[in-house]
């Protein structure tokens, strides 16, 4: 029996925002199942008191001043852009709904 | 010429046997001659490139003071952000996207005075083992066109192996670099997590990914690191530690160096020839002095399913941003927002990258999160501290970088376990954030195999001191594919 069901397939497209056809979640049904059976040997494994890795060094976030580091670039931003999207110095951007 | 190395080439140019212009031509002419067989580039820069060299050229007359790579010819692996250049990461999504501002590793490589003739070709924003998923078609092996170069930066490793290039770039999440460069027979340097700015490398597993090189040598890696190597303020996961010279080392004496090997690495599954040549290797290294013990690393077996919770769990979050908005591709025609959305994404992505979306989206989600995300980190830790404890013992862990050599195009496509099992050997290294290198150690009916070195964090010196040892005394590396072995 699949570990994923058609519902949950079709729940976390919507989740991840992805169009799926019909086909398409039964595809995803059978190649993520099996891949969840592949990860499921990770629920047998002891790790209390283990505490989760972020980062392979451990290293802090490093901080920085909250200051403005960022030239304005619009220019040269126009000029490498797709020119038919640009009217007028402005981007053309789709309608919203 | 094409054979020749990076090193051969830089001391050639030096004493002007060539200029970089007739160095950049030969390169293009064998690209435009042999890449339609591989389909190893995506963009072609021959316009950019001959100004480049004679800007190159220029400078070598004016100045004295110039770097080792002055001239010569290099390819950046399609995920380096190249102002001016596509960047498609090898995907439909980026097809129209023209970087504008270059990644750390690109600008430092081009004011060493490399010569950048393209972008390679990759599978889709380097999810893959086999490099089949790119938007712009699979890369082929050039040991047999048939097969495939392994990925994700099978682009850069089969044009190196054929001779279109001298060196590249790669980036390596889960053995990217290490497992094509055993594919094709060539030199793939993975450094430690942090060593190398990401900034401008396309993002997939920001707590794995780590660009690299991939050369004929492990001579040529450490020129390439001399450059690539350093603190970046820009990327706030690059480490501020000293850049040694990763040459001054190279020619040291390996005797005394103590070599562990995993017993968790020679299992069922890999191949039996595999296993000789890797005897054959450790062989090698005992006449040069190295002893070799038998060590564990207990949780090696959990590597490949918990990067597969980890990595895709990054990749969901890091390709949200690929909305159809802002750059890239954009749906026609969309009904309402969630339409615009869903299918801007669903059809500027190729299938692997979708299904690692899904499984980042569904650990990630809520009832899931502790289960399979929390646990993975904390396995990930058991993993690392297995590395520590045997690097209180030995100096180097040696053991195969795959577990067969390269497979058929279409072999694994429709079976993504299987394919990703085929990184079972390189996934644990990017997991601990340590240096790694894959080395050519010998064929199999033709068929090129490496054998793979991991060291403790920060040692890339060592790491090619013992790769470099052992290129000092076998050929594999200096083997071409019979193919391409003709000068254009």
């Amino acid at each position: 029996m699949s570990i994923l069901t058609r519902p949950t397939v079709e729940k976390i497209a919507h989740l991840a925002r992805l169009a799926i056809t019909e086909e398409e979640t039964s595809t995803h049904v059978k190649n993520l199942s099996a891949i969840f059976e592949l990860v499921a040997q990770i629920k047998m494994t002891n790790t209390v008191d283990i505490s989760p890795m972020a980062h392979p060094l451990d290293i802090p976030q490093p901080l920085r001043s909250d200051e403005v580091t960022e030239k304005d670039q619009r220019k040269l931003l126009q000029s490498i852009a797709d020119s038919s999207a640009i009217k007028s110095g402005l981007y053309s951007v789709p309608k919203a709904y | 010429m094409h054979n020749q190395t990076l090193a051969q080439l830089s001391k050639g140019l030096a004493a002007k046997k060539y200029s970089s212009v007739e160095l950049t031509q030969y390169y293009l002419e064998r690209i435009k001659k042999f890449d339609p067989m591989l389909n190893s580039f995506i963009t072609i820069l021959e316009r950019i490139a001959l100004e480049q060299a004679r800007r190159v050229d220029q400078l070598r007359v004016t100045n004295e003071n110039h770097s080792p790579l002055l001239g010569i010819p290099f390819a950046h692996k399609d995920i380096f952000c190249t102002q001016g250049v596509k960047t498609s990461c090898g995907s439909k999504m980026l097809d129209n996207f023209i970087a504008p501002y270059d990644a750390t590793i690109v600008t430092r490589l081009h004011d060493a005075g490399t010569v950048l003739l393209g972008k390679t070709n990759m599978d889709e924003f380097a999810m893959g083992s086999s490099s089949e998923n790119s938007f712009y078609g699979p890369v082929r092996n050039p040991w047999d066109c048939d097969r495939v170069p392994g990925g994700s930066s099978g682009g850069s490793a089969a044009a190196v192996a054929a001779g279109l290039i001298p060196a590249a770039t790669g980036t390596d999440t889960g053995g990217s670099i290490r497992q094509p460069a055993s594919l094709c027979g060539i030199t793939g340097l993975k450094p430690t997590y942090g060593r190398i700015s990401r900034y401008g490398m396309i993002a997939f597993a920001s707590s794995l990914d780590q660009a690299g090189s991939m050369t004929r040598t492990a001579e040529d890696a450490a020129f390439l690191l001399n450059v690539m190597a350093g603190y970046d303020e820009k990327d706030s996961t690059c480490v501020n530690q000293p850049v040694p010279d990763y040459r001054k080392n190279l020619n040291d004496s390996l005797e005394g160096l103590k070599i562990g090997l995993p017993k968790e690495y020679f299992i069922e599954g890999l191949d039996h020839q595999v296993e000789r040549i890797i005897s054959d290797v450790i062989r090698e290294y005992e006449k040069m002095g190295a002893s070799v013990k038998a060590l564990s690393l207990p949780h090696q077996h959990l590597s490949v399913p918990i990067y597969y919770v980890i990595a895709p769990a990054e990749c969901s979050s890091n390709l949200a941003r690929f909305d159809g908005v802002r750059f890239g591709y954009r749906c026609k025609n969309p009904k309402d927002l969630e339409d615009f959305y869903k299918r801007s994404r669903a059809e500027g992505f190729g299938e692997e990258v979708k299904r690692r979306i899904m499984i980042g989206t569904y650990v990630l989600s809520a009832g899931y999160y502790d289960a399979y995300y929390l646990q993975s980190q904390k396995i990930r830790r058991l993993i690392s501290q297995d590395f520590q404890n045997a690097f209180k013992e030995v100096d180097v862990i040696l053991g195969p970088t795959t577990p067969t050599c390269a497979f058929k195009l279409g072999e694994k496509t429709n079976d993504p376990v299987s394919m990703y099992l085929s990184d079972i050997y390189t996934i644990s290294a990017p997991l601990a954030g340590l240096p790694s290198i894959s080395i050519p150690a010998g064929f199999i009916k033709g068929l090129p195999i490496g054998v793979q070195l991991i060291t403790n964090y920060f040692t890339e010196a060592k790491l090619l001191n013992i790769a470099h040892q052992y290129q000092q005394i076998t050929s594999w590396h200096h083997d071409m594919p019979p193919q391409f072995s003709p000068a254009s």
